[in-house]
């Protein structure tokens, strides 16, 4: 039953003065985003703006002012996100096509070199609290500026000033003087060339006919290829920076067909499918059975026994993982020193890749168990004890009557939980990124990948990890996991369907 | 199972405490040695279980004081622990705020109030919160820059961006503080319509009060959850001043400037709190799950 949304009583002007406040607010936000070439995050903020404005204003929406806020941010940094990397992966976006097409030729065209052959020294005159810059071989005195960002001023001839900063001091405004643009009494530019130089230059780029760039060098013509997001020469030579494109499906094609991305990363999917399905099946196994044991009427201690049995669960993953690196270090590892005084072997858990995994799994299984040992003391209640009963009088072990009455009735309330947990792991970052960061490396391959890299940190280490960024590649992955994701969600959903019919049939 | 003789049921005791017993000394192994290592001297060194010169070097650092060696020389403290607690705290208790706020208005309204199409955005919220924000996290990123161009307020290696984005997981909150919503009698909100109670104030003074129990659930699933989060913080947040507990513990395993008995300390430290607000929140947090799984 819902109760139909009222109207509010009471002078609406204060709430009117609020919302028309706010929305300014995001309007301006919107507007210096767009400034600044963010058109695409600027119209998020428009929508914001005029989403706020017509929810809060008119009354006639009263009851989407509850919802407002909590969907608006799920779908800003939630919805948003996620489809932005899906286009992402449709782009070359990487640390070589970082730039907008504008950025990368003003990049260019402003690229210049000194000209060594007109080097002449300088000083730094101050006046106040700007300076001049003085250029005894020519006798030139520049106008006052302030040294603190990109400046341009004039040269004047002039007598030499008396005050002159010492080298050491004028070493110290070095940011400021090669921001620093000086124009000759003939219009020539000068620039910043060593510490103690100026001297003029000649731009690297001139602008040429139709958006193509002329290099000063060689004369070569560059035309920008909109299909790449590079300048090239006749020869086909790309010029770095290049600027972000669309490449259609490139990113997939590359993932397909380029031997150095592919087996890395089918590798990687089997081994994320593995590290998933496993770590279900240990800490389900382990936490079940220590369910069973918990649950046996003749235990006792029992409440001491799980709250000992939790702690694991109730630590913060990022310092229990961080505890086992440092005892599986295979130096100074508190693990390879029992092997050592016990079996006489230190074994190598981080380089070698079957013990690396087998690392992994020991730490996820102990990470994980407790909780499924909770889920399972909760659903082990929920089986009648007169089916065991009968079941034993029939002459039943204890064994069998486990697996013919308890487990398959706990099982398909428990399918999604473990359905979950297999999605849950299929994309646990954290582990892998705190223990292992993916390694030991594979050997061979174009894009950064290790053996125990799942594909989730095998994409964040693609993002974020190593100096050649692949954010284009990266996302082409991510939309392929966004696949599987939404699979073993609708096999959760299903799931939980199911389990629900039985309960409500039974 | 019902009758079992005597004999047999003493050895079945008998086994079923050793093997717990046996199986806890192998999982609190961790517990022990990080316990040992921190008060052991050095950072290298290795030693036996019960350190032979115990020293409390490495929790003086983990506290961020000075400490003095037997010779004299003077350690400080490597990294800013307490700082980086004092970070995670105060993000986790902001954004664990701002969630709970968000959550249980929305949750009110999609339980009570009747908006066109609400039946669709529900699903809609519960497809999207299916897919990991960790995923997107490039275009998280990509965002906060753009933001930070706007003002460094918000931008990349603030806690305001790092806040901002952790509200947004707010979707299964809302699922959960609705599911207690759904269970009040609506006898109660008819009542206060007849009253003349407008939603607002069926909400404010009836639901609200009501919700406080599982309000206090959510603040602290919310507020571990937040603590716990590495993915993200990492990429937001750069500078060694602004981390949070989880982007900074990684920086004493180091390969080239290895902690490791500065690190004992340092997580004892700063995970006991967590770890006890945990083992009192979990009973809720496992009803919870169990309760949503089987409810759809």
């Amino acid at each position: 039953m819902t109760i139909a949304a009222d109207v509010p009583t009471g002078s609406p002007v204060p709430r009117w003065i609020f919302v028309g406040l706010v929305s300014l607010a995001l309007l301006y936000g919107a507007f210096y985003l767009y400034t600044l070439e963010q058109a695409l995050f600027g119209a998020v903020m428009l929508a914001l703006a005029c989403g706020f404005a017509i929810i809060y204003g008119p009354a006639r929406y009263y009851g989407a002012r509850f919802i407002f806020p909590g969907v608006a941010a799920v779908l800003t940094f939630i919805a948003l996100p996620i489809a932005y990397t899906i286009y992402l992966g449709f782009t070359n976006y990487s640390s070589f096509n970082l730039l907008t097409y504008e950025r990368s030729t003003e990049v260019l065209l402003a690229r210049g070199a000194a000209d060594p052959a007109t080097e002449q020294p300088f000083a730094v005159a101050p006046e106040g609290d700007l300076f001049r810059i003085w250029l005894p071989q020519s006798g030139l005195l520049s106008d006052p500026v302030p040294l603190t960002g990109v400046a341009t001023a004039a040269l004047a001839p002039a007598e030499a000033p008396a005050t002159l900063l010492e080298t050491r001091d004028a070493i110290r405004l070095r940011d400021g003087l090669q921001a620093l643009t000086l124009t000759t009494p003939e219009g020539l530019p000068i620039v910043n060339a060593g510490l103690r130089t100026f001297a003029s230059v000649t731009p690297e780029f001139t602008p040429g006919p139709d958006g193509t760039l002329i290099r000063s060098a060689d004369g070569a013509v560059l035309t920008p290829d909109p299909a790449t997001g590079f300048y090239r020469d006749a020869a086909g030579v790309e010029v770095p920076p290049g600027w972000r494109v669309n490449i259609g499906w490139g990113n997939f094609e590359r993932v397909f067909t380029n031997e150095g991305i592919r087996a890395p990363l089918l590798s990687v999917f089997l081994w994320t499918l593995f590290f998933a399905t496993a770590s279900v099946a240990t800490t389900f196994a382990l936490g079940l059975a220590l369910a069973v044991i918990l649950q046996w009427e003749h235990l006792r201690f029992k409440a001491v026994y799980r709250i000992l049995l939790i702690l694991p669960y109730a630590v913060p993953a990022f310092i229990s993982i961080l505890v086992f690196k440092g005892l599986f270090n295979q130096n100074f590892g508190e693990i390879n020193l029992i092997l050592d005084a016990i079996f006489g072997v230190r074994l190598s858990w981080f380089t070698d890749p079957t013990l690396a995994k087998v690392m992994i799994l020991i730490v996820n299984t102990w990470l994980g168990y407790p909780y499924m040992m909770l889920l399972a003391m909760g659903f082990l209640q929920g089986v009648p004890e007169d089916h065991k009963k009968a079941a034993a009088l029939e002459g039943a072990s204890s064994s069998r009557v486990f697996f013919t009455i308890t487990l398959p009735q706990i099982l398909p309330p428990f399918m999604p939980l473990l359905i979950a947990s297999f999605a849950f792991n299929f994309n646990n970052m954290v582990l892998i990124l705190l223990l292992t960061m993916g390694g030991p490396d594979r050997q061979g391959t174009l894009v950064p990948a290790g053996q125990t890299d799942i594909l989730a940190s095998f994409t964040y280490r693609m993002a974020f990890d190593d100096s050649a960024t692949q954010f284009g590649l990266a996302g082409a992955i991510t939309l392929m996991i966004f696949v599987v994701v939404a699979v073993m969600s609708y096999l959760n959903l299903a799931a939980m369907r199911r389990a629900a019919a039985r309960r409500g049939g039974r | 199972m019902i009758v079992e003789r005597p004999r047999d049921l003493r050895r079945k005791k008998i086994l079923a405490h050793g093997f717990m017993i046996l199986f806890l000394v192998l999982i609190l192994f961790p517990f022990f040695s990080v316990i040992s290592i921190s008060f052991r001297m050095g950072n290298f060194t290795t030693g036996d279980l019960i350190p032979r010169d115990p020293t409390l070097e490495h929790w003086a650092l983990a506290l961020g004081f000075d400490w003095t060696r037997a010779d004299g020389t003077v350690v400080e403290p490597p990294y800013p622990v307490m700082l980086w607690m004092w970070n995670s705290i105060k993000i986790g208790m902001i954004a664990a705020l701002g969630v709970l706020g968000f959550a249980t208005i929305s949750a009110y309204a999609f339980s009570r109030i009747r908006i066109k199409g609400k039946a669709a955005m529900l699903d809609t919220l519960f497809l999207i919160q299916l897919f990991p924000t960790t995923l997107a996290l490039v275009a998280i990123y990509a965002i906060f820059d753009a933001l930070g161009e706007v003002s460094p307020f918000l931008g990349l290696d603030s806690h305001t961006a790092l806040v901002i984005i952790y509200l947004a997981g707010v979707t299964m909150h809302i699922w959960t503080i609705k599911g207690y919503f759904d269970g009040i009698d609506t006898a109660l909100d008819k009542a206060a319509a007849i009253d003349g109670a407008t939603p607002w104030q069926t909400f404010r003074f009836i639901f609200l009060p009501l919700a406080v129990p599982i309000m206090a659930v959510v603040f602290v699933l919310a507020f571990i959850g937040f603590i716990n989060d590495y993915p993200t913080a990492s990429v937001l947040i750069r500078s060694e001043s602004q981390m949070t507990l989880a982007v900074g513990s990684r920086l004493y395993l180091n390969e080239f400037r290895y902690l490791w008995g500065d690190f004992a300390a340092a997580a004892l430290l700063s995970g006991l709190p967590i770890t006890i607000v945990f083992l009192f929140a979990q009973r809720y947090l496992v009803r919870g799950l169990s309760d949503g799984a089987v409810k759809g």
